[in-house]
């Protein structure tokens, strides 16, 4: 048994045990790791999104337990100090010393800090590991403003966590561009207006030389003479491999840093490898994660005794998002490799420019740039690795046909070689994933944990989306996304037939376009459909709803219901409190303060349920809905009525907001909630729809939620009044119960929806679609058709007898039993 | 052979104590309510308005709650079924067996209609 111990658990080093592992590596050695920072290997390529979540182990590579279930000895907050070449063994921090048969250097590397005058001055900070990324954030609680030094790739990502933090974001670039490795001039011009748009300062061909301030800093002076008042520095001007460990045993390492390896990756010692960032090919050092799977797979593969090709570079590509702009450089970008001719698309009104680079003889793609719309990264990148024979009218690959069919025909999907590589990071073909798909392959997510593919930096997912469809459409099954086997529908199409034929019941649904009986998915959808388009009243057809909205009161172990009546905003006056406590007393229910400012009252037997709301309809109280996949609460603050901070009447708009959408069915429940400052004391943030109050009216947030998968409720409408803010609500709701699918909360929704927030504040706030008015009117027709469903249940004799456990006899299910606890009743369950 | 077993299950169809549990009209069209009978409580279902009928036990056996008869029925191919409203499990109501291929499963009973009442058949056990 040969022991491997690997120095560095970061992104490669993780990927380096994975193909170990993958290869059942355990029969031959025994694998080692260190790491020096105090959690296992996380994502570093987004890293930002730890300012929007905080939580680090939704960045994790793998959990703590994948390392021990694989018989890795992972050793975490160990340095290794040192290497004893003689004798073959490292030397740890804390002076232990370990044996190796083969070492592997994954260490990675540190942010490259600049020598400014001034740069140890509090508030100046580097952007690298989760640990500086916490210490940004907690000194970021007490400034207002930040300065990123570096506009590349990291530096970018860094200001899009400045923004995140609420802070005003500057970056300072040395070059005369943005990206100046991966943009020309043309494609970093857009993309600085579009950043500038978003609110992000650029200040380029500034070279630093002095971090002002006394302790603290308070600026940067420039070498032009200018300067910068700022309250926080983080520097992200590029990286600094960490191959100190060279020093301790004379590894060989390059002028510009890194260990000098050779096309096997070895050091100047063969028994030692380095991966990664930390090493140097050919005077190069690789900063993207694909290299770096791609060197530890090499290792890897040696190590196991396979088959390997030399590594010698390695194509640096790359597509990302920043801060909602889409970038994108493939192959040469610049055209520095060999002469080259360029064809340039560039639209300012719609912020999109394209550059593609063909041969001097036109016949091969050499690279490009991409910036504002990166849809044909994909297949422009195949063409460029593939080599792939140009279209007689190249300008067709930025452009699209237009309207001759022919052009641009040959460059799907289908063209692709087998050979083709879809996935950069994991280097996997098109031929590997054909062969998955066709093992039983039906969405993207089981292709991705079967395969691997697009597991990295995900930039090849759009392309794996598509070979998906056209694989199984090629292999004759349908990709659509149906109800259920009882209808060969989407939901959005159920609707459309719904309103076109004017149908008003499941059971001529079904008949029409259906078969068989129906079941618990269609049934409550096509129940939802009916209510959002007709809005009759739901016990009409009691059998096709959740039991829950059968009984319009939510189902609880042991099988009583609780009772929740609508309580606007979470106002109400001490007499209506008094009543609900009466009420609670006389029917010996549990009563409990919900999560969204309402008194919930549980333990409640079928047959008392008409009663129970008998006496609260009396007392003014209507139905909560809170059974409904529909509005269930407009939480809100106490707002200007009351408090000092307040800038808006919160409460009134919150019950103008709830009062409007009572009722309303939708493709899941509803949130909102409206706060009357920027203190946010309504969480309107994580609602559905959330209003914030400001000095000048209104901010409109949507999509949010709390669950499982909490998510910020991203800004549709800034500063507007409330009769926008209403409109814009009205067309929000309407174009997501038309468009959602099942039982999709308005979050995920959003995730699928293509374009993002930017698309749909096309649709709601500039009507790109025209269909404003339309969605307006049908909001109208749910508001104007609006009647409390308890109402007329209490009402109603016959739907009233509808409610008691047997048909055959008056009695009470005597399987209901409850226990006390605390002073109230609580269902005591048959294993009690 | 057919013959015979035709009348095998007769037989044991003539065995069976027919309650009458209720007036069809005491039903909900395509739906289920439930019935007592001696102590048991069991969940009677019909599909198509009223032209087939099944019952079965109102325990769901997946966390022991009385409510399979409010809960959906529907299909899953041939097969009718009813889905518990907890958590959603299916029962096949032709078999009892679990349709989420689990190891619960639920006592099935015959149903029939005879002018205007709704009888499900009960073996000498109950």
């Amino acid at each position: 048994m040969k022991r491997i111990i690997v120095i560095g658990n970061g992104m490669v080093g993780y990927k380096f045990c994975e193909k170990l592992v993958a290869s059942n590596y355990a029969a031959h050695y025994t694998l080692t790791v260190f790491g020096e920072e105090p959690w296992p290997a996380y994502d570093r390529v987004h890293l930002s999104s730890y300012f929007s979540e905080a939580n680090a182990e939704k960045l994790y590579m793998a959990p703590l337990s994948w390392y021990e279930a694989h018989g890795i000895d992972l050793r975490i907050k160990e340095l290794i100090v040192g290497i004893d070449r003689q004798s073959k063994a490292v030397i740890s921090h804390k002076g232990e010393t370990y044996f190796y048969d083969y070492l592997i250097l994954a260490t990675g590397s540190g942010a490259f800090v600049p020598n400014i005058k001034g740069i140890d001055k509090k508030g100046v900070f580097v952007y690298r590991t989760l640990e500086d990324l916490e210490h940004i954030m907690s000194y970021g609680k007490q400034v207002q403003s930040a300065t990123v030094i570096g506009g590349g790739l990291l530096g970018l990502e860094a200001a899009k966590a400045v923004l995140d933090m609420g802070l005003s974001a500057d970056v300072v670039e040395f070059a005369s561009r943005l990206m100046p490795r991966q943009l020309d001039e043309a494609g970093a011009h857009l993309l600085k207006t579009k950043l500038e748009q978003l609110g992000i300062q650029i200040h380029l061909s500034k070279m630093t030389t002095e971090i002002t301030g006394n302790k603290a800093i308070a600026g940067l002076a420039f070498a032009d003479g200018t300067s910068l008042e700022t309250e926080m520095l983080i520097i992200s001007a590029g990286i600094r491999p960490r191959d100190e460990l060279a020093q301790t045993c004379g590894l060989q390492v390059h002028d510009r840093g890194g260990f000098v390896v050779n096309d096997k990756l070895q050091t100047s010692d063969p028994y030692i490898f380095a991966i990664g960032e930390a090493a140097s090919v050919e005077g190069i050092v690789y900063g993207l994660i694909a290299p770096g799977v791609e060197m530890a797979r090499q290792v890897a593969n040696q190590l196991m005794g396979q088959e390997v090709t030399p590594f010698t570079s390695f194509d640096m590509s790359t597509k990302l998002k920043l801060i909602g702009v889409e970038v994108g450089s493939f192959g040469d970008p610049l055209g520095e490799s060999e002469p080259v001719e360029t064809i340039v698309f560039e639209d300012k009104v719609k912020g999109i420019y394209k550059r593609i680079n063909i041969s001097k003889a036109r016949k091969r793609l050499v690279g490009g740039v991409l910036v504002g719309d990166t849809s044909s990264y994909g297949m422009l990148l195949q063409i460029v690795q593939n080599q792939l024979v140009l279209p007689p009218n190249p300008e067709d690959l930025i452009l699209g046909s237009r309207g001759d069919q022919t052009a641009g025909s040959g460059l799907g999907i289908d063209a692709l070689p087998d050979s083709a590589q879809i996935c950069s990071c994991e280097n996997i073909c098109k031929s590997a994933l054909c062969g998955i798909i066709a093992s039983g392959i039906e969405d993207i997510g089981q292709l991705k944990s079967k395969s691997k593919a697009g597991t990295g930096c995900g930039g090849c997912l759009p392309l794996m989306n598509d070979l998906l469809k056209h694989q199984l459409k090629t292999m004759g099954k349908v990709v659509k996304n149906v109800v259920c086997e009882h209808f060969e529908y989407t939901r959005q199409e159920l609707l459309d037939i719904i309103k076109v034929k004017q149908i008003r019941s499941f059971k001529v649904l079904l008949t029409e376009v259906g078969q068989g009986d129906g079941c618990e998915i269609c049934k409550p959808l096509v129940a939802s459909l009916l209510a959002s388009t007709w809005n009759e009243h739901i016990t009409k057809q009691d059998t096709i709803q959740d039991t829950n909205d059968r009984f319009l009161a939510n189902i609880q172990k042991g099988g009583t219901y609780s009772v929740v009546p609508r309580i606007p905003a979470g106002e109400i006056t001490p007499d209506k409190l008094i009543v609900i406590g009466e009420i609670a007393k006389s029917y010996g229910l549990y009563t409990k303060i919900t999560g969204g400012q309402r008194i919930d009252m549980f333990g409640a037997r079928v047959e008392q349920l008409p009663d129970i709301w008998e006496r609260l309809i009396d007392a003014g109280f209507e139905s909560g809905h809170a059974y409904g996949k529909s509005l269930r609460t407009v939480k809100s603050c106490v707002g200007s009525m009351w408090c000092r901070y307040g800038v808006q009447d919160a409460v009134s708009f919150a019950i103008e907001i709830e009062e409007r959408y009572r009722g309303l069915r939708s493709p899941h429940k509803l949130k909102s909630a409206v706060s009357g400052c920027t203190r946010e004391c309504a969480e309107a943030q994580s609602k559905d729809f959330g209003i914030i109050a400001t000095e000048k009216g209104w901010n409109l947030y949507v999509c949010g939620n709390g669950g499982t998968k909490p998510q910020h409720a991203l800004l549709l409408a800034n500063d507007i009044d409330s009769e926008t803010c209403i409109k814009y609500i009205d067309r929000f709701l309407m174009f997501y119960i038309k468009t959602a699918e099942p039982l999709n909360r308005t979050a995920t929704w959003l995730n699928k929806l293509e374009g993002g927030i930017a698309y749909l504040k096309d649709v709601v706030v500039n009507d790109v679609l025209g269909i404003g008015e339309e969605l307006e009117k049908e909001m109208q027709f749910v508001i104007d058709t609006y009647a409390c469903e308890w109402k007329e249940v209490v009402n109603n004799p016959e739907l009233r007898a509808k409610f008691k456990p047997f048909v055959n006899s008056n009695e009470g299910d005597p399987s209901i039993k409850f226990k006390a606890l605390r002073g109230q009743k609580i269902p005591a369950l048959s294993q009690d | 052979m057919s013959a015979l077993v035709e009348k095998l299950s007769s037989k044991q169809q003539d065995s069976l104590i027919w309650f009458k549990a209720a007036a069809i009209s005491d039903f909900p069209d395509d739906g289920g309510a439930c019935i007592k009978y001696k102590g048991y409580q069991v969940a009677v279902f019909n599909f198509d308005n009223k032209q087939r009928w099944y019952a079965c036990q109102n325990l769901c056996p997946h966390k022991k709650e009385m409510a399979l008869a409010r809960g959906l029925t529907g299909s899953c191919k041939d097969e009718p079924k009813v889905t518990c409203p907890f958590h959603k499990k299916s029962f096949s109501l032709h078999s009892g067996e679990s349709l989420n291929e689990e190891a619960y499963c639920i006592k099935t009973f015959p149903v029939k209609v005879e002018e205007g009442h709704v009888y499900v058949g009960f073996d000498s056990s109950y």
